[in-house]
């Protein structure tokens, strides 16, 4: 599903930045993945890279099969729309948009029509537990059914692997620890999830937690069960 | 295509492109707008008030110049007036009494009427002073008149053969307006005689003299006044394809002696002039609203501009589902040209409105030129197109991680 090898990121300037040193990682289908390390790890490089937003330095990185290192911006955009899903910590939905919309629009770029869009856009919504909620605008639903939403936004499109970048980081305690139960809930149900976070209550959620420090990847545990 | 397809060792083939649907390039082009219907609005006023003015210029000319063309049109080009100017020898400025024969034997002169004028002044009643004449001149003229000048009356009819020979007096527009006569019956004194009004002529435009004369009989001028049998002014009309050969020949015929003495002009020359006139102005307005137009442009990559620095998180965002460089550029683009049209909608129709309240007032037919109309969109488009090319490019280039990041 997901396979880097001996990937390095450097920002130019002076001096340098080595934000990652040399990670290998591959997470399979069906895994619920933690990334965690404090801030300035290297991890949200991390997850730039994985969800191809970036370019290692050196290093390959395999998403869903394919090899990125030579693909073009136009190729590694069709790869996001196809096999990528993204939650973002700031939510990133459109103000002027209402939920199905907001939620269509992760199919905007795959050449459906706006009906079918639609169609799943509603079905999403109803998997996330708001298909009540479907024509509301987001000023109008509160942060955690905000962020219900980019994750129906995330699975609309069935991606081989969902990425979400401190998806609770903007959540109180009790709205983070529905959002991560949505996550199982939905890796249970088959999809192949990786989390990037600082916090180790949401991590302990997860299966297998990998912690990153220094662009470098310190720990790998596998767990037998996760927190219920 | 087919390359694509195979599978190569590096792994499955390379997915299929990114795909924006043609509807949904307008659908996303327009988010902006409909989430910041007030900006946008804002925004397009500049492009609205340059295509307004271009419209309303060209409709306004058009307008003028189809109102100047019907004048010309009813009054005809074909009046040329031959006046006697004041030779060397002085005294009373006349033609020969030959002219009138001799210019009804020009082949394709059509009519010809004179009026001559009268050693009189005219005034209210018997007590005004001498010298306060008002401007006005009195003319014996024939009653072949009205219709060698297209004339209408206001009031009353015009001399005819039995007044002519009677103190009868009809008035021009603005003579009636200076003598206070407002309706047939009422009397003027003419140096030392009472006339009768019978009729008020309209304004004359192929000859504004006479709306500032009165117009007695031949036949009475001679009794009372003395006037001179001989013409004054000659009003002829000629086949309009020969105006101009008849032109050249009417000084000699009228007064063979000595031609340099008749002055002839064709007073529809000063209407065609204003016409000329006209297209000067609308170049010069065309003009500034073209610098309107410009202004309004740059407006819009102004505002596209600020968009794209402030919608960087949807910019990242719609690269992360999927969106290529080109879909990000193309989507504000359509942004900035749906704003430069939508201004020039707005600048069409209130130039379409400035032209019709304007020629209403003139009592001209509304002409709203079809290429004005078409013009004004196509330069909104192409200024709205120029003025979002740098602000699409710049969030196309933007990277996703720098757009993500900074939101």
């Amino acid at each position: 599903m997901l396979e880097l090898t001996d990937v390095t990121k450097e920002y130019g300037g002076s001096p340098p930045t080595h934000a990652l040193r040399g990670v290998s990682l591959a997470a399979h289908a069906g895994e619920l993945t933690a990334i965690v390390g404090p801030s300035g790890s290297g991890k949200s490089t991390l997850l730039n890279i994985v969800g191809t937003l970036d370019r290692p330095t050196s290093g390959t990185v395999r998403v869903a099969g394919h090899d990125t290192r030579d693909m073009t911006d136009r190729q590694l955009s069709a790869l996001r729309a196809r096999e990528l899903g993204f939650v973002f910590q700031q939510f990133f939905l459109l103000s002027g948009e209402n939920a199905v919309d907001n939620v269509a629009d992760a199919l905007l770029y795959r050449g459906l029509t706006a009906a079918e869009r639609r169609e799943r856009a509603v079905e999403a919504l109803e998997s996330v537990g708001l298909g009540h909620r479907l024509s509301h605008h987001p000023n109008q639903l509160s942060g955690g059914e905000r962020q219900r939403v980019a994750i129906a936004r995330a699975l609309v499109g069935r991606p081989s692997l969902m990425l979400a970048d401190e998806p609770t980081g903007n959540l109180d305690t009790r709205t983070s620890e529905e959002i991560m139960a949505l996550l199982g809930e939905l890796n249970a149900s088959g999809a192949t999830i990786l989390v990037i976070t600082h916090e180790h209550d949401v991590a302990a959620r997860c299966r297998r937690r990998v912690a990153v420090r220094d662009g470098l990847i310190e720990r790998d545990d596998q767990l037998q069960e996760a927190l219920p | 295509m087919m390359r694509r397809r195979h599978r190569s060792a590096a792994g499955p083939a390379v997915p299929t492109r990114s795909r924006l649907r043609p509807g949904d390039v307008l659908r996303v082009g327009s988010v902006g707008l409909r989430t910041r219907r007030q900006r946008a609005a804002l925004s397009a006023v500049g492009i609205s008030i340059g295509i307004a003015s271009m419209v309303a210029v060209l409709g306004i000319s058009e307008s003028s110049n189809a109102g100047l063309n019907a004048t010309l049109d009813r009054l005809g080009t074909n009046l040329l007036t031959a006046e006697a100017s004041a030779g060397i020898t002085g005294g009373d400025p006349v033609l020969p009494d030959t002219a009138v024969p001799m210019l009804k034997d020009v082949g394709p002169v059509q009519q010809v009427a004179t009026t001559t004028p009268v050693e009189a002044y005219v005034y209210t009643n018997d007590m005004v002073a001498e010298e306060l004449t008002n401007g006005l001149s009195v003319k014996a003229a024939d009653p072949s008149l009205l219709n060698a000048l297209s004339g209408t009356m206001a009031e009353g009819t015009f001399l005819d053969a039995a007044s002519i020979r009677y103190p009868a007096a009809v008035v021009g527009s603005v003579a009636a307006e200076r003598l206070g006569v407002d309706a047939v019956g009422q009397r003027v004194w003419i140096d030392g005689h009472w006339f009768t009004v019978v009729g008020i002529m309209d304004s004359l435009v192929l000859a504004e003299d006479i709306d500032r004369s009165v117009l007695i009989g031949r036949p009475v001028a001679q009794q009372l006044y003395d006037a001179d049998e001989a013409p004054g002014t000659v009003y002829l009309r000629a086949d309009p394809d020969d105006i101009t050969d008849v032109q050249g020949v009417v000084p000699a015929t009228a007064n063979p002696s000595s031609p340099d003495e008749v002055s002839v002009s064709r007073p529809s020359d000063a209407l065609a002039a204003k016409a000329a006139a006209n297209d000067t102005f609308t170049t010069l307005f065309l003009g500034l609203g073209a610098v309107a137009l410009l202004v309004g442009g740059v407006g819009i990559a102004n505002v596209m501009v600020i968009a794209v620095i402030e919608r960087r998180g949807e910019i990242g965002l719609r690269r992360a589902l999927g969106a290529t460089q080109g879909h990000v550029r193309i989507q504000f683009l359509v942004e900035a040209v749906l704003l430069a049209v939508l201004g020039g909608l707005v600048g069409v129709a209130l130039g379409a409105v400035a032209t019709t309240v304007y020629a209403v007032s003139q009592d001209w037919a509304i002409t709203i030129p079809p290429s004005a109309v078409g013009g004004g969109l196509a330069a909104a488009l192409l200024v709205g197109a120029v003025a979002g090319l740098y602000p699409a490019g710049r969030a196309a280039r933007l990277s996703p991680t720098e757009a993500l990041r900074s939101a």
